[in-house]
């Protein structure tokens, strides 16, 4: 799998930490690494040059010859060009000073239009508008039966006098719908068209035509997060067949890293408004350009998962598990087998570890790490007596045999299991002794970790994985260089099995980060 | 924000102590883990219609704004018999000349120049990256091609292009078996699954897929195991009334597996030839939608063998494309690729490198928005195409 341009930027760097002074070499091969990060996000080929040529330009500079750390200065210096572009102007929709105001939707086939129109308009009335749904798909059968039952779910009304499957003037329906929108006093008009390629000469004058035909306020791209190279070209294409004032950027629950964003930023200028990332109507958002950038660039999203938490879990849950953890004395299978059971509902567990920072360049790892090793672990765990997960300790070699019958595993994988929790259990004594959960890291270990540290097993509290995780998380002026605190997580690397090890940066100091904000 | 420092400490701690009773197992014996049930998908019952029969669906789409209810959409009682499969591909060539032509007269242009410095190979690169081809097969390919021009020494444009077509070939897998599998076996029809992410077009493939096989004489039973997306029963139905073919499908936010079960019992009932089940698009990134398709084929296995999983790409899906194939294939085993909208300026290259990782040859391609556009992919006319004659 790839690596993240952290990493590939270290190596590159690692080789010239001596020197002290970037050469043009150096900063040619830090480029290469930058393209080659960009390109496998999908963002465009032309958008990627002019991007990369623009981050040699400021490498050169004094900024990054003098940093202490370049490989750290030049990720930072890449973030920030992301979310300059991403980001440079944030705006909202423009609503008429006459209602109803118009709004437009735009984009290829399957992109999400349809869908989107409904999520839109569950938000614009809980904006406290009346918005109106207008069926101008009359390519694709049944489109116009798909936004009626999604206008029936949003509870907003619907505009659709042709039942579509190919016939029917869709000008038409759009030029009517306004008088309708104005008769039964909508204040907003959300018309959905159907998907069209860009070079369908046909198909982008019909779409020109239902424009000059209500005079939208907004048009709206819609693209899907998982489009690759041909980002730009669509997106061209649209632009001069339709134009258009806003980008809509949708799937964005899968993992694609979205490089389209950037491509049609880039290439358009037109700012993306909304981002869409769920299948249920509610599941849309603003844009974030920072979180974008750190997708973009596999940078670890700390923000996400934890947005997934909150989604997932009420607060009191999760205030007991923070409890649950810190005690550390108090911690038994039982509570393990429930904060499993609470991961394996927010998805996959190695998408979830991907979203750590500092995690990505242990991948190989993560996709060994399977949700089926969850189940399995659980199946041990549920094999227990309710005094056995109270108190691991009883459990001897009958019992042992016994939970094996009982969970379809080996006696040696219920032993590894015990062990490892008791392993467990002992750094979450030494945590909540340490660094207590919502507290700080605990300097009262510092001076065992380094000296662990020494061996070179690992490099910890690497200064610039840190740094790469910083920009995402926090874009308030980052604290200085993160402590190296270790925290109790430091006791994990000795009991870790041969194979997963953490990774170098993994760093419990950054993982405060969040909190900062 | 405050306190989920807890979070990551929890999926850290899981990751480590459920992650190391992999790695101290035996790959040999590696216990078949118990599967936990699919997870349902939220569905507020009281806001679904009854969406049952296209009529009564059109009813209870008119809401109070609807000027005039929309007619059923079964007024189209004739039934069309749609051309066979064979030569579509060859008809369907200048279509896919449009959106590959740019590619391959590159490539020829580039390739045919006196000097091939450095530069010219970036430009090369460039324009496979640019195909969505993906930066390692593409230096792969580069390199592969510069080692030949070296042998070749000297180039007429003939060689040169004898040259591309062969490396475009080795790319695309001249020698994969791409034949559908849709004979029945017996008494049991053939069973084929058509999965994939979101809007990539599963509905209308299947719709034209059982246009083609209709068209080639056989006897289709359609399963519309979409029970989520709003109206996809009904676009499947529109699609089977077109040509003939039973539609099996269940009540909205059903359970998919069981209308597969259904769709194959008829299918067996009927002694139709092929039936083909169209699921509802998930992303690869749900794991309950995704334990919930490997049921659906769990269950339809109960019953029949599935011969084909068609996994449906779309042509302008970039490097996420491979994900999704690696998925997809783990949990419901993909048997081929039906990449979709080629018809426009997406390359489509990602196939090339899903091919080369999974070994899951493209079958099927979607040219166009035509009831016929699908067509059975033919490595050598594809190649053809992109080169333009």
């Amino acid at each position: 799998m790839f690596e993240t341009l952290s990493d590939r930027l270290t190596s590159v760097f690692s080789s010239l930490r001596s020197k002290g002074r970037l050469s043009e070499a150096d900063i040619d091969a830090t480029c290469r690494e930058i393209r080659i990060a960009l390109l496998e996000a999908d963002v465009a080929l032309p958008v990627v040059k002019e991007f990369v040529a623009q981050v040699k330009e400021r490498a050169r500079g004094a900024e990054v010859s003098q940093a202490l750390n370049p490989a750290q200065q030049v990720v930072q210096i890449v973030n920030d060009e992301l979310i300059a572009i991403l980001g440079g102007e944030t705006r909202r929709l423009r609503y008429a000073k006459t209602p109803p105001s118009v709004f437009m939707l735009a984009g290829l086939q399957g992109s999400g239009k349809t869908t989107l129109a409904g999520k839109l308009a569950r938000w614009l009335r809980e904006q406290g508008h009346t918005p109106l749904l207008v069926a101008c798909d009359l390519q694709r059968p049944n489109a116009v039966q798909q936004l009626s039952v999604l206008a029936e779910r949003a509870g907003v009304g619907i505009y659709a006098p042709e039942p579509g499957n190919g016939t029917g003037d869709p000008v038409a329906v759009a030029r009517q719908s306004i008088d309708h929108a104005r008769r039964q006093q909508h204040d907003i008009v959300i018309i959905d068209t159907a998907g069209r390629l860009g070079i369908d000469v046909e198909m982008m004058r019909q779409a020109a035509d239902i424009r000059d035909a209500v005079d939208p306020d907004e048009i709206l791209f819609v693209v899907d997060a998982m489009i690759g190279q041909d980002a730009v070209t669509t997106a061209q294409a649209f632009l001069d067949g339709v134009g258009f004032d806003g980008v809509v950027l949708t799937k964005l629950d899968g993992d694609a890293r979205g490089g389209a964003a950037l491509s049609v930023r880039h290439i358009t200028g037109r700012p993306i408004v909304f981002a869409s990332t769920g299948e249920k109507l509610d599941d849309f958002d603003a844009f974030h350009p920072d979180r974008m950038a750190s997708r973009i660039l596999d940078m670890g999203d700390v923000l996400t998962l934890i947005e997934q938490a909150q989604r997932t879990f009420d607060e009191q849950e999760a205030a007991k598990m923070a409890g649950k953890l810190a005690s550390g004395e108090g911690f038994t299978l039982d509570d393990f087998l429930e904060q499993m059971m609470m991961v394996r509902k927010m998805g996959p567990i190695s998408n979830l570890l991907g979203m750590l920072p500092g995690m990505g360049q242990m991948r190989d790892q993560l996709n060994q790490v399977d949700d089926r090793d969850l189940d399995r672990v659980a199946a041990i765990i549920r094999s227990m007596t309710p005094g056995e997960r109270q108190n691991p300790k009883i459990i001897n070699g009958s019992r042992r045999a016994r939970i094996a019958n009982g969970s379809g595993v080996s006696v040696t994988e219920v032993n590894s299991l015990v062990t490892r929790f008791f392993d467990a259990q002992k750094m979450m004594k030494q945590m909540a002794g340490g660094m207590g959960i919502p507290g700080m890291p605990g300097f009262r270990r510092k001076q065992q970790k380094t000296a662990k540290k020494a061996k070179g097993k690992r490099v910890s509290g690497d200064p610039r994985k840190a740094a790469a995780g910083r920009p995402a998380l926090d874009p308030a002026p980052a604290p200085q260089a993160p402590s190296p605190g270790m925290g109790g997580l430091g006791a994990i690397p000795g009991q870790l099995p041969p194979g997963l090890k953490l990774p170098p940066g993994f760093d419990p100091a950054k993982l405060n980060l969040p909190k900062k904000k | 924000m405050e306190g989920y420092l807890w979070l990551i400490l929890i999926v850290t701690l899981v990751a480590v102590l459920a992650g190391g009773s992999l790695l101290l197992l035996k790959p040999g014996r590696k216990a078949k883990p118990p599967v936990a049930p699919p997870e349902e998908r939220p569905i507020p019952g009281a806001e679904r219609p009854a969406a049952r029969g296209a009529g009564e669906e059109g009813d209870g789409a008119a809401t109070a704004t609807l000027p005039r209810p929309i007619a059923p959409a079964e007024a189209r009682p004739e039934i069309e018999i749609p051309p066979p499969s064979a030569g579509r591909m060859v008809r369907l060539r200048a279509r896919l000349a449009r959106s590959q032509s740019a590619l391959g007269r590159g490539l020829l242009d580039l390739l045919s120049r006196d000097a091939l410095d450095d530069e010219v190979w970036d430009e090369i690169e460039d324009l496979l990256i640019t195909a969505d081809v993906g930066v390692t097969p593409t230096q792969a390919m580069v390199e592969e091609l510069r080692t030949r021009v070296k042998v070749l020494g000297t180039r007429t444009p003939e060689q040169v292009r004898s040259l591309l077509r062969e490396q475009l070939l080795v790319l695309i897998g001249a020698d994969m078996d791409r034949t559908l599998h849709v004979q029945p076996h017996g008494e049991r029809p053939a069973v084929v699954l058509v999965v994939g992410v979101n809007g990539t077009g599963k509905t209308t493939t299947t719709g034209k897929l059982a246009r083609v096989l209709v068209g080639d004489g056989r006897k289709v039973v359609l399963g519309a195991a979409d029970t989520f997306r709003a109206a996809a029963a009904d676009q499947l139905q529109t699609w089977g009334d077109r040509v003939g073919a039973e539609v099996v499908r269940g009540p909205e936010g059903g359970d998919p597996a069981s209308i597969a079960f259904d769709a194959v019992s008829k299918g067996i009932a009927g002694k139709a030839d092929t039936v083909i089940i169209d699921t509802a698009g998930r992303l690869h990134t749900k794991t309950g939608l995704m334990d919930e398709l490997g049921k659906v084929k769990r269950v339809v296995e109960k019953k029949a063998t599935v011969d084909e999983v068609l996994l449906v790409l779309d042509a302008t899906t970039g490097q996420n494309g491979l994900t999704q194939a690696r998925v997809f294939a783990e949990v419901v085993d993909v048997t081929g690729i039906a990449l979709t909208k080629m018809d426009g300026t997406a390359k489509g290259g990602i196939v090339i490198a899903v091919q080369r990782e999974l070994g899951v040859p493209v079958k099927l391609v979607g040219l166009g928005e035509g009831p016929d556009d699908l067509a059975p992919f033919d490595p050598e006319v594809f190649v053809d195409a992109i080169l333009g004659d």
